[in-house]
């Protein structure tokens, strides 16, 4: 198959490595046909996940058909490079939901099992692993399996959450979620500091399907965390008004390009400050519920395309962690204090309480809280900080989401990441060669046997 | 009626572009493609997403004793059809075409193949007064270069062939429309160097249904490979014979 050598990247355009991509147009010629490869999907995991510097990225991007809908039952089966968008065009018109989504729509269903993505309704349903019904897996060796929670269940373990190193996803079964509309019942709480956004994220009557805060990460001293908690569910027949005729409607929203790369000085803490108080007091007035479309609703920045390149040339990171339910307050707490103490302000800070730990082996979620933070590189002390960071979220026991990462040190992830032996067996069992394998493996040394 | 519309070569990403756009529109469909397991995913997605009735069977283009019960089968199944795309071609190793055995094959497809199936379609349509096939060449057919002049006069007959189906058809009311598209990012052309301005297949496919609703014989995808194409026509053989093309 044809190649093309280029510099790709991740969605935080960093870092940019040479890579030499495939592109598969039939399923039948999806599989491994290089000494090392990763799939890739979207690229819209943040780092260098979907990258692999001097060796092969399959891309799935046209491997991306609707194989089976069965609207009586809410099951679909799909080809792993079909867009969530694509998805969602298909199914809310017949009344479903997807389980679980993540805040971009712009992802592959492959994407989704192999980071096993959590959304705001985490907290109740769990991640996306939760819903998948079976994958077809292509092996090293080319040979296909069909893998479920019930049949070859370590493998299938293995892949949920197993980015992309235990083959290539072809195809995903899902379980979807019933709606009666296309709609979403809203309602936001301004909330003055983080002690008042952990009580409300705690309390069953504030809370929804859907919760999330958003934190304004630089405000301090007693403000420390102020915020608005976000709470939607699909609506309830009950809730939408009597002349929704055509309840499943989806309107298209036309989304505005960035065109080019901001300047560096238009991210700075003086901007980002004024952002922050401006979005504070506005989401802060939506006391009272309100409709909205489910496309706004949970996917505001797709309303921006390349809303990336805001970031300027050089590039951004997410950090995104999660810390235990018992020590979640304090590991919170200290690291947004490590932050507004830097000289690096981070323009969107969100945080979302999460529920039962995802059965997944290198599965990012667990019981308590994450924290994401989008941090622009605007030079190299970003990294030490970052590092920092890393120390604050080990001591209280946490973990850092693979799919965002760009700079984790490979002992950082062995140490929040306890179940990779196990995973390290069943990836030797089924790629013993280690090729599936991307920039991120490498630099965290995941699949290398020691 | 039927509002069905016949797509040969149904498998590659410009065919599968057209025929999403047709289904979007809410034509039903039939897929011929040599592939089995390609039809069968593509048939289901464009039925999930479109809601339409989508039929599909096994097609090889240079098998040509087979085009006329081939045909013979879709009309019956469909209860008639209403359009015609022949989307297939196939491009082969140039340098390889050197040696006519390879050379013939890339004639087979893409000129005698069509031209075959083209005839039989033409005489469907013909005493229907209704109806329309669109053929899809390539912007190499329209002049002949030493890096791909097998496939290049292969399309160019192809060309050749639809003009004369059009004249002929005109007065029974068949549109015949001649596609010529110039690059399209599809597995033809990933990773080829020095491509530019390459159009999406999703770009072509709605362009090539939206001809319909307009009265151009002959569209150039995206538009500007006409004056590229009119530029390249023009050089004076004398010039051309010296160029690297
Ligand atoms: C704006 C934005 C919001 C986001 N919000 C959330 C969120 O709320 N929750 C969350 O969990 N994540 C979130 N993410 C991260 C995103 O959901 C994940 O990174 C997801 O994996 C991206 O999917 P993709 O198709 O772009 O995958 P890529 O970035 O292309 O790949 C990601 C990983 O999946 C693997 N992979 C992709 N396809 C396959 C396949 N077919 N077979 C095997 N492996 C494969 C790759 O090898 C790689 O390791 C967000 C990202 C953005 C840009």
């Amino acid at each position: 198959m044809a190649t093309l050598i280029k510099p790709v990247s991740g969605w935080g355009r960093y870092p940019v490595q040479s890579c030499e991509i495939e592109r598969p147009e039939r399923y039948a010629d999806l599989k491994p046909s290089s000494p090392t490869l990763i799939a890739r999907g979207q690229g819209r995991s943040y780092g260098d996940a979907a990258l692999n510097e001097n060796g092969h990225v399959i891309l799935t991007e046209r491997v991306n058909r609707l194989l089976l809908l069965d609207v009586e039952n809410g099951i679909l089966r799909a080809e792993s490079g079909v867009t969530l968008d694509e998805v969602l065009n298909a199914i809310v018109p017949k009344g479903w939901f997807l389980p679980v989504t993540p805040g971009t729509k712009h992802v592959s269903l492959g994407g989704c099992v192999a980071a096993d993505v959590h959304g705001k309704n985490h907290h109740h349903d769990g991640s996306f692993g939760n819903h998948v019904l079976s994958i077809e897996l292509i092996k090293a060796d080319g040979s296909r399996i069909e893998c479920s929670p019930e049949n070859h269940s370590d493998i299938f373990w293995a892949t949920v959450g197993g980015m992309g190193l235990t083959g290539i996803i072809g195809e995903v079964t899902i379980k979807l979620i019933h709606i009666h509309s296309s709609q979403m019942m809203v309602r936001h709480y301004k909330t003055p500091n983080l002690e008042q956004i952990f009580k409300l994220l705690e309390n069953p009557t504030a809370d929804d399907s859907y919760t999330v805060a958003w934190i304004d990460s630089l405000v301090s001293g007693r403000e420390l965390g102020r915020g608005v908690v976000m709470c939607g569910h699909h609506a309830n027949d009950d809730e939408l008004p009597f002349r929704i005729e055509n309840r499943y409607n989806i309107k298209k929203r036309h989304a505005i390009s960035i065109p080019f790369n901001f300047p560096a000085f238009t991210l700075n803490s003086f901007s980002i400050r004024k952002f922050n108080a401006f979005y504070y007091s506005h989401e802060g007035k939506k006391t009272s519920p309100y409709l909205t479309d489910y496309d706004p609703y949970f996917y505001p920045l797709d309303g921006l395309n390349n809303w990336n390149r805001m970031y300027g040339k050089q590039g951004f990171l997410q950090y995104q962690c999660v810390i235990p339910d018992k020590t979640s307050f304090e590991g919170i707490k200290a690291i947004l204090e490590t932050l507004t103490n830097s000289r690096h302000p981070s323009f969107l800070a969100v945080l979302k309480r999460l529920g039962a730990e995802s059965k997944g082996m290198l599965s990012f979620t667990m019981t308590g809280y994450t924290l994401a933070l989008d941090l622009p590189i605007r030079d190299q002390g970003i990294f030490p900080l970052l590092n920092r960071l890393d120390q604050i979220v080990m001591q209280h026991g946490g973990r850092v989401y693979l799919a965002k990462d760009a700079r984790l040190s490979p002992e950082s992830f062995h140490t929040m990441y306890p179940r990779y032996e196990e995973w390290l067996n069943v990836k030797t069992l089924i790629d013993p060669e280690n090729r599936f394998r991307s920039s991120l493996s490498q630099r965290l040394k995941i699949g290398e046997t020691a | 009626m039927s509002d069905t519309v016949l797509i040969l070569g149904a498998t590659s990403a410009i065919a599968r572009a057209t025929a999403a756009a047709f289904a979007a529109k809410g034509n039903d469909l039939y897929l011929a493609a040599r592939d089995k397991d390609e039809l069968e995913r593509t048939a289901a997605d464009l039925q999930i997403r479109y809601g339409v009735k989508v039929s599909y069977g096994l097609f090889d283009a240079e098998a040509i004793e087979t085009h006329e019960p081939f045909f013979q089968d879709v009309v019956q199944e469909m209860h008639g059809i209403s359009g015609v795309v022949l989307a297939f071609g196939f491009l082969g190793d140039q340098l390889a075409a050197r040696d006519f055995k390879t050379g013939a094959k890339i004639i087979a497809n893409n000129f005698t193949g069509a031209a075959s199936f083209l005839s039989i379609c033409a005489n469907y349509f013909e005493p229907l007064q209704f109806g329309f096939i669109i053929g899809i060449t390539s912007v190499a057919g329209d002049r002949g270069r030493q890096s791909n002049y097998v496939y290049g006069a292969a399309k160019g007959a192809l060309s050749l062939f639809l003009q004369g189906l059009r004249n002929r058809l005109f007065s029974s009311g068949v549109r015949v429309i001649t596609v010529k598209p110039g690059f399209v990012d599809t597995a033809m052309t990933f990773g080829m160097p020095g491509l530019f301005l390459v159009a999406s297949p999703e770009y072509v496919g709605n362009r090539i249904v939206g001809a319909l609703n307009k009265s151009s014989d002959i569209i150039y995808l995206p538009w500007f490979w006409r004056y590229i194409m009119l530029i390249i026509k023009h050089i004076p053989e004398f010039i051309f014979k010296r160029m690297k093309l």
